[in-house]
C-alpha cells in the first residue's frame, strides 16, 4: 500500500460520491415532467463513445513503442480480442481469453 | 411481500448473463487489489459504496499513486460520464421506481442499464421492485465475486503480473460492442484521436484531463455535423428504448 488506510477511504468515499453523482444527475436536473435542452442530449448521445476509447488510451499510456517488446503483449493481446470477439460474440471468452493471453506473454514470452 | 416475491422471481433470469460476467471481472478485481496491499476487506468496501466496474479497475491506480483526491474525483467524473446518458434514457422507467428510485440511481451500472432499458416486468409484476430486484441482484454478484476475488488471491499466490490487462480488455470489448452498434464512428473517433493528441503532448500523468476538455471541445465545435449523422439513428435508439 503507497496511501495510508485513511488516504484509502478518503479516496474510495471520493470516488464512491462521484460515481453516485454522475449516476443521480440525470433525474437531479431534468425531472420527469420536464423536457431536457438538446445540447444535453446530444453530449449524451456521443460521450459514452469517446470515454471508452479515452479508457483504453488510458490503460495504454505507460507502453512504449520505442522500447523493448515495443508494445508487442499488448498489441497481441488486443489484436486476439478483436478477432475472438467478433468471431465468437462471447464477453466472457473475449476478456478472459484477452487477460490470460497477455498474462503468458508477459510472463514468459517477454519476460 | 407477495408482490416482491413475484418481481424477484420476475427478474432473476434476466440477470443470469451478468452474474457471469462479475464473477469473473469482480474476481479478477478482487485479485488485482489485493495484489496491491489492500485485504479482501477493501474489495468487499468497495463493490459495495462504489460498485462501478470499470471506476473500481482505475480506483486502484488511484490508490497505487501520490495521494490526490481532487485528480481522483475528475478521473472518476470522467470515467462515470456515460453514466449521464444512461440516466437520460431511464427519466422515465425511474419515474415508477418510488421509494427504491434513489437506489436504482446508486447501481446504475452498464450492465444493468443494459438489462433495464431493454426490458419490461411480465404483466403483473410491479415495475418498481422488477427493477429493484435486478438491480439487487446484479450487485450482490459483483460484492461476492470481488470478495472472493480478495480471499482467493490472498489464499492462493500466483504470479498475477499482468492480470490488470482485465480493464484494458473490457473497455476493448466495450469498445467494439458500442463500434457494432453504430454506423457512424465519429464520436469514438474523436475520442481516440483527442486522448492519444493529449498523451503525446501532456504525457502519461497528465492528459486525461486535456483529453476530456477537448473532446468536449470538439463535439461542441462539430456538433452540427455529428448529429446530422447520427440524428437517424438516434431516433432509432430511442424508438427501441421507449
Amino acid at each position: 500500500m503507497i496511501l495510508s488506510a485513511q488516504q484509502s477511504l478518503i479516496i474510495i468515499a471520493i470516488i464512491a460520491l462521484g460515481t453516485f453523482l454522475t449516476r443521480a444527475l440525470p433525474f437531479l436536473l431534468f425531472p420527469s415532467n420536464r423536457a431536457t435542452p438538446p445540447f444535453i442530449l446530444y453530449l449524451g448521445n456521443v460521450i459514452p463513445f469517446a470515454a471508452i476509447a479515452m479508457l483504453i488510451v488510458y490503460c495504454l499510456k505507460n507502453v512504449s513503442l520505442l522500447a523493448a517488446p515495443y508494445g508487442l503483449p499488448e498489441g497481441i493481446a488486443i489484436a486476439f480480442i478483436v478477432v475472438i470477439h467478433l468471431w465468437k460474440k462471447n464477453v466472457l471468452l473475449s476478456i478472459g481469453g484477452g487477460t490470460v493471453l497477455y498474462m503468458a506473454l508477459v510472463q514468459f514470452v517477454f519476460a | 411481500m407477495q408482490e416482491k416475491t413475484k418481481a424477484l422471481k420476475a427478474a432473476f433470469p434476466y440477470t443470469l448473463p451478468v452474474m457471469t460476467g462479475y464473477l469473473f471481472l469482480g474476481m479478477a478485481f478482487g485479485i488485482l487489489l489485493n495484489s496491491k496491499g489492500y485485504h479482501f476487506g477493501w474489495a468487499l468496501l468497495m463493490s459495495v459504496f462504489i460498485y462501478a466496474g470499470s471506476m473500481q479497475y482505475v480506483a486502484i491506480n488511484l490508490l497505487t499513486i501520490a495521494f490526490n483526491p481532487l485528480n481522483a474525483f475528475i478521473m472518476t467524473l470522467m470515467v462515470n460520464a456515460r453514466h449521464l446518458f444512461y440516466g437520460l434514457s431511464l427519466l422515465g422507467k425511474f419515474g415508477e421506481g418510488g421509494s427504491k428510485k434513489p437506489y436504482l440511481m446508486f447501481g446504475l451500472t452498464d450492465e444493468t442499464f443494459s438489462i433495464l432499458c431493454a426490458t419490461n416486468p411480465p404483466p403483473g409484476v410491479d415495475r418498481g421492485w422488477f427493477m429493484f430486484f435486478i438491480t439487487l441482484l446484479n450487485q450482490s454478484y459483483w460484492v461476492m465475486a470481488c470478495a472472493l476475488g480478495g480471499i482467493l488471491g490472498s489464499l492462493v499466490s500466483f504470479n498475477t503480473k499482468g492480470i490488470d490487462f482485465v480493464m484494458t480488455a473490457l473497455f476493448v470489448v466495450i469498445f467494439l460492442e458500442q463500434w457494432k452498434s453504430q454506423k457512424q464512428h465519429a464520436p469514438a473517433l474523436i475520442g481516440l484521436g483527442a486522448s492519444v493528441f493529449c498523451l503525446l503532448v501532456f504525457g502519461p500523468v497528465n492528459f486525461i484531463i486535456p483529453s476530456m476538455i477537448l473532446i468536449i471541445l470538439v463535439f461542441t465545435l462539430l456538433r452540427r455535423p455529428i448529429e446530422n449523422l447520427t440524428n437517424l439513428e438516434t431516433i432509432d435508439k430511442l424508438e427501441e428504448v421507449s
